[in-house]
């Protein structure tokens, strides 16, 4: 196996396929390894893909990946004990071309989106571990895995070998990452036969929402849970910064049996059968996180890179822009045959030019803020209930009065100056 | 039917079980002797980890290869790799 290739990528997920995929698409010679038995299967996501990134990539690729459900409602919902408070949009625009994104079962993308690429030049590899990067007078030259013999070589090398980037440590690219910088999410794929689902969610053939769920479904812990509908079943998960698990001593399986025995969710998945039961972590350290993303003869993408925005449940989109931008930084490397850092930085001034480091730059104190304030999600969410159930409730108050009521309960709870304090602060945090 | 603990849970689950672990506690006594919150018990998301009084019991062939007993542990105690190439656990749908 000791071949040379222009490039070697770690991992098959979005960002390494979407990088194999361009790289052999401009005549590169490409090989994709990946350690799961195929494409997919180490991966979890709660299930929104993107429609413009992926596009950029393989135009119109709705016509033939195999997606569950395009989104047309997305829901948000600020849970109490037994009470709700939502709002969210449903548009029909987002059900019909050039659509806004999908819900989609990963290990099936993943093999789909890994097939383009080979069909495109790539070679791809199953089932082999890359253990290191092989570095000679402080450049990466290729590549050592676990099979016999099994060292490659390459001009680059791309770490997209996800959230736990052991290769980036390794290259002292990034520290251990910190237990408030990875949240620790678990999900379970819930059968349910399709007509349930659309009478469940107000929906019609082909047509697909999302639930994005706050407050008591983390137990008032800093994190998300979701609901997503899939063709006929659904993902349903949760998860809460690895320190958050840790303080509260959460078992991560018993908020998700809490989150799916919820009274406001348990109808949604009655008579449902369990299908499978996912656990992976996010990368959720933000802009701070990002390590080094370009060396001499290599480049980091996706979770590897810690691109994800986890306020906006954005993450595959992001693995596939970097991956797309790494393999642009490499094609013009190429023609000047200069695989140095400085040359491979052409990718990291895309990436901090475009709408990821952007994004992340935006919110870099966010995760930051809200894990020291827990208030947010512990205090707030039930005092927006009560505060609901006060007002829409008729006894013959006066709106007038209610209003007032409503405004006294939340600044005596937490004192007007908190309040207005803690308003400004999570205003800070994310404008 | 839907699952309502961790062993329903992980019986969903394909795994292609390689004979030796892929995840080593360095030192037992550090967990016996500094951790009494034996956290990894707590938080790791398929139970692989078991307190069993004097060492930690490592199930690994049930791991989700997530990463949070390397990150969680307050010990570094925890060497943690990948399983073999094409082994460990095979998702099937997300």
């Amino acid at each position: 196996m000791s071949e040379k290739f222009d490039v070697i990528v770690v991992g098959a997920g979005p960002a390494g396929t979407s990088c194999a995929f361009v790289c052999a698409k401009n005549g590169l010679n490409v090989l994709l390894i990946e350690r799961g038995e195929y494409p997919g299967s180490k991966n979890v996501m709660g299930g929104v893909l993107y429609r413009k990134q992926m596009e950029e990539l393989i135009p119109e690729f709705w016509k033939e990946a195999p997606l569950e459900r395009p989104v047309i409602e997305q829901r948000f919902w600020m849970m109490d004990k037994e009470s709700v408070v939502q709002f969210g949009y449903k548009g029909l625009e987002w059900g019909q071309e050039p659509y806004n994104n999908f819900t989609v079962l990963r290990a099936q993308f993943d093999q789909w989106f890994a097939r383009k690429a080979v069909e495109t030049g790539a070679l791809l590899i199953n089932e082999t571990v890359v253990t290191e990067c092989i570095v000679e007078n402080g450049k990466v030259i290729g590549v050592r895995t676990d099979r016999p013999d099994g060292e490659v070589y390459a001009d680059v090398v791309v770490l997209a070998d996800g959230v736990n980037s052991l290769l980036g440590k390794q290259l002292g690219f990034h520290k251990e990452f910190r237990p408030d910088e990875v949240a620790l999410t678990v999900m379970e794929v819930v059968n349910l036969p399709k007509e349930k689902i659309n009478d469940r969610f107000n929906l019609e053939e082909n047509q697909g929402c999302t639930v994005e769920i706050f407050g008591d479904s983390t137990k008032g812990n800093l994190g998300t849970a979701f609901l997503y509908t899939n063709k006929d079943s659904l993902n349903i998960g949760v998860g809460t910064t690895l320190s958050s698990m840790i303080k509260a001593k959460l078992k991560p399986y018993d908020l998700l049996d809490y989150l799916k025995t919820h009274p406001m969710v348990k109808p949604y998945l009655e008579g449902g059968e369990s299908a499978e039961y996912l656990a992976h972590l996010i990368p959720e350290g933000g802009y701070r996180s990002v390590p080094k993303v370009a060396g001499n003869g290599v480049v980091v993408v996706g979770d590897a890179a810690q691109l994800v925005n986890a306020i906006h449940r954005e993450g595959s989109n992001m693995a596939m822009s970097s991956g797309k931008m790494a393999a642009e930084a490499i094609i013009e490397a190429k023609k000047d045959d200069n695989y140095s850092e400085a040359s491979l930085n052409r990718y990291k001034d895309a990436l901090y030019g475009s709408f990821i480091m952007k994004d992340l730059e935006k919110y870099k104190d966010a995760a930051h803020i809200f894990e020291k304030h827990p208030q947010y999600l512990r205090d707030y969410v039930p005092m927006m209930n009560r505060a609901a159930s006060k007002f829409f409730t008729v006894d013959g108050t006066s709106k007038r009065e209610k209003q007032k009521e409503v405004l006294k309960s939340v600044t005596d709870e937490r004192g007007t100056f908190k309040v207005l304090k803690d308003i400004y602060r999570a205003w800070k945090a994310v404008k | 039917m839907s699952t309502k603990n961790i062993e329903e849970k992980q019986y969903l689950l394909r795994f292609k079980c390689d004979t030796k672990s892929h995840l080593t506690v360095l030192d037992h006594d550090v967990c016996m002797t500094q951790c009494p919150e034996k956290f990894c018990t707590v938080f790791c998301p398929a139970e692989v980890y078991k307190w069993e009084g004097k060492r930690m019991q490592v199930g690994y062939e049930g791991c989700h290869e997530c990463g949070s007993c390397r990150i969680g542990c307050p010990y570094q105690n925890i060497k943690w790799e990948y399983p073999k190439g094409g082994h460990g656990i095979v998702f099937r749908l997300a």
